[in-house]
């Protein structure tokens, strides 16, 4: 093995990474020329609820709102999928409004409301969304679920307050409740059992009550 | 992730001095810095949050246009009720784009300044000169069925992934920042792209620490206002072409692309061939393309596009 300059490769990096041939491929790319900070030093402080409880957390910058919930809050109904903001798998509501809690830092969350499938219903008084789910059969493995479900939620309330989507014919009237509509504003979930038509019938069992 | 500090930015002029620092990036919505830095392709020392400058209104101008802030989530610039009636061509390109999810998220300027969603950018095993300067472009011979026809060059044929911003083309919109010494500017959006030549990695004509604070775009001009969004799939996927057009009752209009260049792309000088059908516009919207053997179909698509949304147009003005 080479010798590596010390400046190149910290043992706090190391152990951080946790291989040493991750370190050698990212550094000399991403951090030329660019002073290093050391992770110890830059905790930053956020207050936000989550399901109507406070919560006050000091945080490394770097953790997600996802990884918050999950590590530090042991909300582990919300789930990890691609940590990409492809499949939607981590959707939470924040204002209520859904995000994919992967791609947004915890820290950027101060004084926010955050609402995750933990704060939908409980086994006993389910959630009219997760009674369908159940209802309709909208999954299979059911890792996708707690983020179809938070989707869905918001997705309703989106077409509620005349929000247009990609398949709305006229901008300028109410938006039409319809399959095509749920369909294309689902797109950022993906199921990959494909459970997707018993997923659109769960959602439009309960649009049709509350739209 | 590398580690980096973390500030809330307190004004505009404030954000922009301290993103002057090497290192600094400012974040907003985040859906697409934060996507990179975890794959260690950007790597920023320190975190400017702009979330909290108030840069999140639409006010109408004087001129009679809108001035959109920067910090406008996507979707509620989709949905703003002038922005539908007067300027349907951007609520059309913005839905066409990304997730639900990401609309709520994304802002105004983060869509602009997105990066490319080249392959070989993202893959931090390949040559990119965007990524890294002068190590070539394995794009380039490569897989690029996605990437550019018209207006690379040697070192880079990425694609400008945004479809938000090929609406703003064909609106004429104008870029409003201010820099890192407090002086504001104004850039129309025609200048705001610089093409890739050596030097792929430089964007945008932004200079260090410079802030978008808002968009604005001038008075409606009427007209049917069209996005055609030609993907490998129905929904959630960048384009292979997008037509964003506008066209007047007398068939004039105007016409931009998305998915063949590194920016939104729009040539005046076509436009005046729109009356006589797709045929002439695409042939001048297409000048100098250069496509490989795998993303040459581009070309024969962005005038059947064309001439699918002229259709459209007649159709819907009847």
């Amino acid at each position: 093995m080479p010798h590596h300059d010390p400046a190149e490769l910290s043992r706090r990096e190391f152990l951080l990474t946790g291989s040493t041939a991750m370190v050698l491929t990212a550094v000399p790319s991403a951090l030329k020329g660019q002073e290093k900070v050391d992770p110890s030093s830059i905790a930053s402080h956020v207050d936000f609820e989550v399901n109507g409880q406070a919560h006050s957390l000091t945080l490394d910058p770097r953790t997600t709102l996802l990884d918050a919930l999950r590590e530090h809050l042991h909300l582990t109904g919300t789930k990890k999928g691609c940590d990409h903001g492809q499949c939607g798998a981590c959707t939470v509501m924040v204002n209520g409004r859904r995000i994919n809690s992967c791609l947004t830092l915890a820290v950027m969350h101060q004084a926010d409301r955050i609402t995750t499938i933990e704060g939908l219903g409980s086994p006993e008084h389910l959630h009219p969304l997760q009674a369908a789910f159940v209802h309709c059969d909208g999954y299979q493995c059911g890792y996708c679920t707690s983020g179809q479900i938070c989707s869905s939620i918001a997705m309703l309330a989106e077409i509620r307050a005349g929000i247009p989507s990609h398949v709305t014919q006229d901008l300028t009237a109410p938006v039409p409740l319809s399959e095509a509509e749920i369909r294309e504003r689902m797109s950022g979930n993906i199921c990959r059992c494909g459970a997707y038509s018993n997923i659109v019938e769960a959602i439009t069992q309960v649009a049709g009550k509350t739209a | 992730m590398k580690a980096f500090s973390y500030e809330r930015a307190q004004s505009p002029a404030q954000a922009a001095a301290a993103a002057f620092k090497p290192g600094a990036k400012f974040i907003a919505g985040g859906t697409n810095l934060l996507d990179l830095m975890k794959l260690e392709i950007e790597a920023p020392t320190h975190l400017i949050d702009v979330n909290g400058l108030n840069l999140d209104r639409i006010e109408s101008t004087p001129e009679g246009g809108l001035r959109i802030g920067a910090l406008v989530r996507n979707t509620d610039l989709a949905a703003d009720a002038r922005v539908r009636r007067d300027y349907a061509l951007l609520t059309r390109a913005l839905v066409a784009g990304a997730s639900g999810q990401l609309r709520n998220k994304a802002t105004t300027a983060g869509n602009l300044l997105q990066r490319t969603r080249c392959p070989y950018f993202y893959d931090t095993n390949q040559a990119c000169n965007k990524r890294q300067p002068g190590s070539g472009c394995a794009a380039i011979g490569g897989i690029s069925r996605q990437l550019a026809v018209v207006g690379a060059s040697e070192a880079c044929i990425a694609t400008h992934p945004s479809d938000m911003a090929v609406a703003l083309r064909a609106l004429d919109a104008t870029v409003e920042t201010v820099r890192a010494d407090g002086t504001s500017r104004e850039i129309p959006i025609a200048a705001f792209y610089r093409a890739p030549g050596a030097t792929p990695h430089l964007e945008t004509v932004l200079e260090r620490g410079e802030l978008i604070t808002a968009v604005t775009l001038p008075r409606p001009i009427g007209g049917i206002h069209l996005y055609h969004k030609v993907r490998d799939r129905a929904s959630y996927a960048f384009a292979l072409v997008s037509v964003g057009a506008i066209i007047q009752p007398d068939g004039t209009g105007r016409v931009a692309l998305g998915g063949v260049a590194h920016q939104p792309w729009r040539v005046e000088a076509a436009e005046a061939d729109l009356p006589q059908g797709a045929k002439a516009v695409a042939a001048k919207l297409m000048e100098g393309a250069r496509p490989t053997e795998q993303n040459a179909f581009k070309l024969p698509l962005v005038e059947r596009t064309l001439a699918s949304v002229i259709a459209q147009s007649k159709g819907a003005a009847s």
